[in-house]
């Protein structure tokens, strides 16, 4: 005797019907459910990618480090000595220590008068070294430029502006090639910065700066102190040490303890990357568990709905165990009619939730940083596969307690005569 | 054809032994079985006879294995029923008992067809056989016209001979018919009776639970039980001293 193949889905397909009303109440319970999940889950993947545009708007897998004072006495050397690097120990840093994209000083004019013909704004001056833009995430708009080796070399007057700053002074002039005075000395403007998000910052926005060669920066103010040292390391994974061997080099220059962590104060953004992914990842956790809590709501209604559907069919499975059917041909098609019904409201689910997401997209956010932070809500491969999983696992639940209370049906009691 | 002489019987399809059953509902233990010895030969057309609550019901779910016996020991065509699990269980009501109820218990939103062919379906009979098995069947039973109608769609005696068709698709070692005719009319009930008395003549073993004297009489024994007792067990006719049951007096 061979088994007939597909029996169970035979035996489901020949199951009374339930009421046209109630499934379709049930499936629109998991449709819903889908699309609070879908819409939560794409919500939380969006807003994900928007932080780590933002985060990264000032520079990726980068550190920041801002000289301070010895708190420890050094070779008979008393503690309390501001340590302060010069723009030349840039050079000694890069030969010293290898395994970094770049490394760049920073010093900042923070009151700067900036002149364009009758308009004069204040404003911040950076003197940095070229590798600073890649560094930092400085990306010209098209048909200007950032700051080039020749610029430092030949301590041309150039300066890059952030968006703001550009806006500020120039309004919707073009201002690349166009002459501006800082301090009264002339600078040509070679680009501005494209807009981007940013949410780290050390010393106020990308977009309120101006940027000049810090060798102009150091003809002009006679300043070669440092501000920050940034850097960025070939691995990211190298950066805590990385960070000790330039704490190494400077110490046996500027006579400090390498261990006194004051002195040079550190922002290692791929310590903190992990921790903003960590947060990230607890709101993506958080938003899933509300939509899973949903989708559930849906999966108890078509548990009832199964419950209903086994009380109704009591005698229907009393008399198909008289007959001789084995318990799985009992449960399999109730788990299948769950599973239906709980994959038919997810597709649908499925389907509303790109239909809103598309439209979602359309809407403009213009310069709302919240509505940019929420950023678009994006469906990826993930969101749906988990999805699917979700509704998958709910769709069985939702069959195998009903199917199993069927299983348990006596059919001795069952096609007792009423 | 000839009846089977169950003098001289070929092996007993039945074989009870001491049967006991006991339903604990939680407060009361209910004795619905007190030691029921019954053997049933192949070929023998049986009708169990007893007023409600002598526990006719719980002996035809044990011989139908839909229940097992609290005590005593039970054979079915040799097997031993004590012990198995729900899927033997179901295995074996499957070849071997054919039900008959008085509800007919047909399901009602498929047609005379699929209603047949379920068992052979759990049966595991392959497509073209279960065909050919359904047809032979409903043309048995004079529903040849009628394979494709919902049980909605068919009289009460039609429906019942749907189910003795669906009882007989397996070729089960006895057909077992609870009140087959108490939810017809007289008419049809004759019709019915008449096809148990051609299917036991076919060399069928037949048992019948019945109230219906008519219907009792047809069987060449009829066995009493009282308070979860054989009371009374007469062959062919004989009678029998305790006769004070509903069947005063069985014909020959």
């Amino acid at each position: 005797m061979s088994q007939p193949r597909f029996m169970i889905f035979q035996l489901f397909m020949r199951s009374s019907r339930v009421q046209k009303k109630r499934a379709v109440l049930t499936i629109a319970a998991i449709a819903w459910g889908t699309l609070a999940l879908l819409l939560l889950l794409a919500f939380g993947e969006g807003l994900g990618i928007s932080l780590q545009d933002a985060w990264a708007g000032m520079g990726t897998d980068i550190a920041v480090i801002w000289p301070g004072e010895t708190t420890k006495p050094w070779k008979g050397l008393p503690a309390g000595r501001p340590i302060r690097p010069r723009i030349d120990d840039i050079q000694t840093l890069r030969l010293r220590v290898p395994g970094l994209i770049g490394i760049s000083g920073e010093i900042t004019s923070w009151r700067t008068t900036l002149t364009y013909g009758e308009k004069t704004v204040t404003g911040r001056v950076k003197g940095v070294s070229t590798v600073w833009g890649q560094l930092r995430n400085q990306i010209p708009v098209s048909g200007g430029r950032f700051l080039n080796p020749l610029d430092d070399a030949q301590r041309r007057r150039v300066i890059f502006l952030g968006t703001a700053v550009a806006e500020d002074i120039f309004g919707s002039e073009d201002p690349v090639g166009k002459t501006l005075l800082v301090d009264q000395v002339p600078y040509t403007v070679i680009g501005v910065m494209i807009e981007k998000m940013q949410f780290g910052a050390y010393s106020g926005m990308d977009a309120d700066h101006a940027i000049i060669p810090i060798r102009t920066f150091y003809a002009q103010y006679g300043r070669d102190r440092l501000g920050n040292i940034v850097l960025k390391t070939e691995n990211p994974a190298q950066m805590k040490a990385k960070l000790a061997e330039v704490a190494a080099v400077l110490s046996s220059k500027y006579g400090f303890d390498p261990q006194d962590e004051r002195v040079l104060g550190t922002w290692d953004t791929v310590e903190s990357g992990t921790i903003q992914n960590n947060i990230l990842l607890g709101i993506k956790i958080f938003l899933s568990v509300i939509g899973v809590l949903t989708l559930t709501v849906g999966g108890i209604g078509v548990a009832n709905i199964m419950y209903a559907v086994v009380k109704e069919r009591t005698r229907e499975i009393g008399v198909k165990m008289a007959l001789g059917a084995r318990s799985h041909w009992i449960t399999g098609p109730i788990v299948l009619e769950g599973l239906t019904y709980t994959l038919l409201g997810g597709v649908l689910g499925l389907v509303m939730a790109t239909g809103l997401i598309l439209l979602m997209s359309l809407l403009p956010t213009g310069d709302n940083m919240a509505l940019k932070a929420l950023g678009k809500p994006t469906l990826s491969p993930a969101i749906a596969a988990t999805a699917a999983g979700v509704l998958g696992i709910i769709g069985l639940l939702a069959g195998y307690f009903p199917a199993r209370r069927a299983a348990s049906v006596d059919p001795a009691e069952t096609l007792r005569y009423e | 054809m000839t009846a089977k002489n169950p003098s001289q019987p070929n092996g007993a399809v039945i074989h009870m032994d001491g049967i006991r059953k006991v339903y604990d509902t939680g407060k009361v233990k209910v004795e619905a079985l007190r030691g029921v010895d019954l053997e049933v030969q192949d070929g023998e057309f049986v009708a169990i006879i007893g007023p409600s609550g002598s526990g006719k019901s719980t002996l035809m779910n044990l011989i139908g294995c839909l229940d097992t016996p609290t005590g005593g020991t039970y054979r079915l065509s040799g097997e031993l029923v004590a012990g198995l699990r729900k899927e033997q269980l179901a295995a074996i009501r499957n070849r071997r008992v054919g039900f008959v109820f008085q509800n007919f218990n047909l399901l009602p939103q498929i047609t005379s067809y699929e209603n047949v062919e379920m068992p052979l379906l759990f049966g595991g009979i392959s497509r073209r056989k279960r065909r050919q098995r359904v047809e032979e069947l409903l043309d048995r039973v004079g529903l040849g016209e009628r394979m494709h109608h919902k049980p909605t769609e068919l009289s009460g005696g039609q429906m019942q001979r749907v189910a003795v068709a669906r009882a007989l698709a397996m070729n089960p070692d006895i057909l077992l018919a609870d009140e087959p005719t108490g939810n017809l009319d007289s008419s049809s009930g004759g019709d019915i009776m008449e096809l148990f008395q051609e299917l036991w003549e076919g060399g069928r073993t037949m048992l019948v639970i019945t109230h219906d004297a008519a219907l009792a009489r047809r069987a060449p024994r009829q066995v009493e039980i009282r308070d979860g007792l054989v009371v009374r067990d007469n062959t062919n006719g004989s009678t029998d001293l305790m006769s004070d049951s509903i069947v005063d007096r069985p014909i020959d």
